[in-house]
């Protein structure tokens, strides 16, 4: 209430000014967030931090003396809605750039609006077939889901644990891990004993576990995103299964350790390094933003800032860095998008280029273990 | 029945000319989903208002066509235009097949079935991976061609989609004024007494069924070449239940009513874009308030009103004509 | 695990989860049994027995006992007013408006509930212990003991209500034949009231006691609703052990079909098993064919 009564104030001082002065409009920025719906679980912080973002900038005085305008819609999850709100923001809000939105399915959806209005698109969800091929008007700030597998499977190679069963959601981020995780299997030496699948609203796994109980696996790799990741690991221990538990950057928030309770001890998963920000080596570059992101977050919102806020404060800065470099006409922002350099986000190092679109090396993931109901880095 | 057409002249008029004011803006792409949104609540209508028989999973109907048709285009290098018939043939013979064993049921008995058979299709689309690209969708859909001309842009869908929704239309305003319409609304009252006057009640009520998957197949092609992708979260069992809602909300067996639902829902989270984060709360406390004080939907609230506006001697006129 | 063991342990694993949609399921029962209406809200009030007796845990920071009381007591008022304010003022409403406004009350109900207590997912914790039990090799927690004896409990009850005390017999009198039974001197809309009261608690009750084992969230009515119903039609619509029947059978498909042929299809399975059974017996599985008055 409070913040929609200041985003009118914002509203009304903003169009009073411009009507004032022609000169300096504001720069009118669109964000497609998955506020409500299913994957509210990442539209709700990306939302949260865009906006941050945004009123820090303002505050300091805007870009090159203007100040910025953020218009958020929520796509509930619905790729119909997506590409309706992208046509909104495009024809009626007049953006220039648009971030967004929060899952792959809806991107792709949004792809060939953006792509035929030649407007800008910095994504906040992790498919790879988003920036693969590349789009010159479409980039991304999610860290790829092949580098969390890359994570995990070359640390069971380190430790001889070779034969694996898979235990995936049937959602866009399950099934994009899945293909990931078979696609790579072979490279790794790793031989897939189990392929088993969940739905999003399953209450109860115990039946594909106690599959994978009865066969020779030496580790159980998990890839969803809350609860059902926080079901699976109370059911493993219901079980009795004594195997090695691996889980996707889905499940990389404190959330998911509440949730699960014990039965999320020595639970180890890829983490973009923003939950580990504070046991980070002080030499790390990434170390300093990491801290004052996650603060300055729960000052705000009184939760951590999580990696997936994280991604729609990298793509506002990303943004902030291309306007600053040039023009705000959507042709330049992209141009500028393309040449950003070495900016050290919140998850990870970006350095795109004509022929990366994403951005990020795995070192943008960590492998992290949950002992005490903390995290611990895995070396 | 001269009403109904002289209604859908002037409404044909209405479509036509409406897009001029629209022209680029965001609007003319609401009313493009708000054509198809009609097509499927005019085809569910036809089931639904006409012969009495629920149905839980038509988001599935439109699913398959959108899905059938994206997948040979896209994969398969098909012409959109030898995809669409395909698709609607194709769910045509699905839906006559499942007809015989479904129809059968009744009441509750029918809304599960329906909504099983919903269900089932949903996971189809999600677990062929192979096939529909699971659930992360479909891309690489083309868009509809005539000649040289390709749909694409707002405008062309827009006469596109509304065209094929007018027909759908007219063919349900025909039905409703021929014999079959009768036979159909005996069922609606009794079926067991219609049986008894001859009407064969079961080869008819698979008759209108496939009739409607067919057209809700055939807005989903459409759909599916205006979006050029499509995902599984499009066709899941809410869309099934926002399409049933469409139909009760617009008035259960008007053609007109149909279209008043569908454009309603489909402007609906429009306007509610005002109360922000409540406008779900909004949305079903509509819900709730319309169908309470428009027992008739909306097309029995129109009707009442006009009645009301009109001057009695006028009415009495009317009346003879009709 | 030997393949005994995994049979035994799907048939837990089916037999749990299939308890807790035929608890669900009850409410959906009671209400359609003396009304008439398939209540689409029905998943709501299971939500919010959950959600509110979190909420009274965490943020009233009162016993759990006490949560449970008040998570109960607010979603009985709320079925309460529910059925005050949308059904009552109906003078003769058709079945298919009435499921409109159900599915109407629950979207609203699930908007407040996101706008009040925001849209995380948490978990209670078990009423007894949280280490499973383990019976030949395959193993249950005691929180589904509890499942299975509440909803014995709810249907030992309901036996006793509906035919042993005066309102419970004067509510199965209206759902034979309201115009008769109003003709005796029965208050219908009292019973229609009784009646939304009655499956409200039920479903409160449902929520908290899963609540430990699938975690509550605003949202998790929508599936779980799904699922009751399903249990709740298999069984025939009755508010006994057809129900609890019809539960356990959509469980054990489930967990089987997970287990031997796919996870993936696993409801997909289900759905076409029953989907076979209505083919076969259109008048449902538990109930006897009648003929249509005309």
């Amino acid at each position: 209430m409070k913040r929609s009564a200041a985003a009118f104030c914002l509203f009304v001082f903003t169009v009073a000014w411009a009507t004032l002065c022609q000169a300096s409009q504001p720069i009118r920025i669109g964000a497609l967030f998955s506020v409500t719906g299913p994957p509210s679980f990442l539209g709700e912080p990306e939302r949260n931090a865009a906006q941050m973002v945004a009123d820090q900038i303002n505050k300091g005085g805007g870009i090159k003396g203007r100040q910025v305008q953020l218009i958020v819609y929520d796509t509930q999850g619905d790729a119909t809605k997506a590409v309706q709100l992208a046509n909104k923001l495009i024809k009626d809000d007049k953006v220039v750039a648009i971030i967004g939105p929060s899952t792959t399915g809806e991107t792709m959806a949004v792809l060939p609006v953006v792509e035929k209005a030649g407007i800008p698109l910095i994504s906040c969800s992790a498919g790879r077939k988003i920036t693969e091929p590349v789009n010159h008007w479409v980039f991304k700030t999610a860290q790829n889901d092949n580098l969390a597998v890359t994570r995990i499977y070359d640390y069971l190679q380190k430790k001889k644990l070779t034969r694996v069963a898979l235990l995936t959601v049937s959602d866009g981020f399950g099934a994009s891990g899945r293909e990931q995780l078979k696609a790579q299997a072979a490279a790794h030496g790793i031989q897939l004993l189990v392929d088993e699948t969940y739905g999003p609203k399953d209450t109860d796994m115990t039946a594909q576990l106690t599959k994978i109980k009865g066969t020779k696996a030496d580790a159980v790799i998990c890839w969803g995103t809350n609860p059902g990741p926080a079901v699976i690991a109370r059911n493993a221990k219901q079980l009795g299964l004594k195997l090695p538990l691996f889980m996707s950057h889905g499940v990389s928030s404190k959330k998911f350790i509440d949730l699960a309770g014990d039965a999320a001890e020595g639970v180890t998963l890829p983490s973009g390094k923003v939950i580990v920000a504070d046991v980070l080596p002080a030499s790390d570059p990434q170390r300093k933003w990491l801290i004052s992101f996650v603060k300055e977050y729960q000052k705000l919102y009184k939760v951590e800032g999580d990696h997936f806020a994280g991604h729609a404060w990298d793509a506002m800065m990303l943004l902030k860095g291309a306007l600053e470099k040039g023009d705000d006409t959507p042709a330049a922002i992209a141009g500028n998008l393309e040449k950003t350099k070495e900016f050290h986000g919140i998850g990870g190092i970006f350095t795109y280029s004509p022929t990366d679109h994403a951005g990020l090396t795995k070192d943008a993931f960590v492998l992290v273990e949950i002992k005490n109901k903390d995290w611990v880095l895995v070396k | 029945m001269k009403r109904d057409y002289l209604l859908f002249l002037l409404f044909t008029l209405v479509v036509l000319v409406a897009p001029l004011a629209f022209e680029g803006g965001y609007l003319l792409n609401v009313l493009v989903f708000m054509g198809i949104n009609t097509m499927l609540a005019v085809a569910l209508n036809l089931l639904l208002g006409f012969a009495g028989q629920i149905s839980l999973g038509h988001a599935a109907f439109f699913g398959l066509g959108a899905y059938i048709s994206g997948v040979l285009t896209a994969n398969h290098g098909v012409n959109p235009w030898v995809a669409l018939p395909i698709a609607a043939l194709s769910v045509g013979v699905i839906a006559f097949l499942l007809g015989f064993p479904i129809l059968k049921l009744k009441g509750h008995y029918l809304a599960m079935a329906t909504l099983g058979f919903g269900i089932i299709v949903f996971i189809v689309f999600n677990e062929t991976v192979e096939i529909t690209g699971g659930p992360s969708g479909l891309t690489g859909i083309p868009t509809m061609k005539i000649g040289a001309m390709e749909f694409q842009g707002e405008m062309k869908s827009y006469y596109l989609i509304w065209g094929f929704t007018l027909l759908t239309m007219l063919l349900s305003i025909n039905l409703d004024h021929s014999r079959i319409g009768r036979a159909l609304r005996a069922i609606h009252d009794s079926e067991v007494a219609s049986r008894v006057m001859g009407v064969n009640a079961r080869f008819l009520k698979v008759q209108v069924f496939t009739l409607s998957a067919v057209i809700s197949a055939v807005a989903g092609s459409l759909y599916a070449h205006t979006m050029t992708f499509v995902s599984p979260s499009s066709f899941g069992f809410n869309f099934s239940v926002e399409l049933v809602t469409m139909v009760i909300i617009g008035g259960l067996g008007s053609i007109f009513g149909s279209f008043l639902g569908a454009a309603l829902l489909t402007f609906l989270p429009e306007l509610l874009r005002v109360v922000q984060d409540y406008d779900i709360v909004v949305y079903g406390l509509l819900l709730i308030v319309m169908t309470m004080y428009m027992p008739k939907g909306l097309a029995g609230g129109v009707a009442s009103l006009a009645r009301l506006l009109r001057p009695a001697k006028k009415r009495t006129v009317d009346h003879a004509q009709g | 695990m030997d393949l005994l063991q995994q049979l035994t342990q799907y048939a837990f694993s089916g037999f749990s989860t299939g308890a807790i949609y035929a608890l669900i399921g009850l409410g959906f029962a009671i209400i359609y049994n003396s009304t008439g209406i398939i209540n689409f809200a029905q998943g709501e009030f299971v939500m919010l027995g959950g959600v509110l007796t979190y909420f009274s845990l965490t943020v009233l920071r009162l016993p759990y006992l006490v949560a449970m009381a008040v998570a109960v007591a607010v979603t009985t008022a709320a079925g309460a007013a529910f059925e005050r304010l949308t059904i009552r003022p109906l003078k003769s409403p058709s079945p298919l408006s009435l499921v409109i406004i159900t599915i109407g009350g629950s979207i609203f109900i699930r908007g407040v509930a996101m706008l009040l207590w925001g849209k995380d997912t948490h978990a209670l914790p078990p009423f007894s212990g949280n280490d499973p039990l383990t019976v030949g090799g395959a193993s249950i927690m005691p929180q589904h003991l509890w499942i299975f004896g509440i909803t014995l409990l709810i249907i030992a009850a309901n036996k006793f209500f509906f035919y042993y005390t005066i309102s419970g017999k004067a509510m199965r009198a209206c759902s034979h034949n309201r115009t008769a039974a109003s003709l005796v001197g029965i208050d219908v809309r009292k019973m229609v009231l009784l009646s939304f009261v009655i499956s409200s608690a039920v479903g409160s009750l449902a929520g908290i006691i899963i609540a430990p084992l699938t975690m509550t969230a605003y949202d998790v009515g929508v599936m779980l609703g799904l699922k009751g119903f399903c249990a709740a039609i298999i069984g025939g619509m009755s508010s006994g052990f057809g129900t609890v029947l019809g539960g356990l059978l959509l469980g054990l498909l489930e967990s089987f079909g997970a287990g031997l042929i796919s996870s993936g299809y696993k409801d997909a399975i289900a759905f076409i098993v029953l989907l076979l059974i209505l083919f076969i017996r259109p008048q449902g599985l538990f109930s006897k064919a009648q003929t249509e008055r005309v």
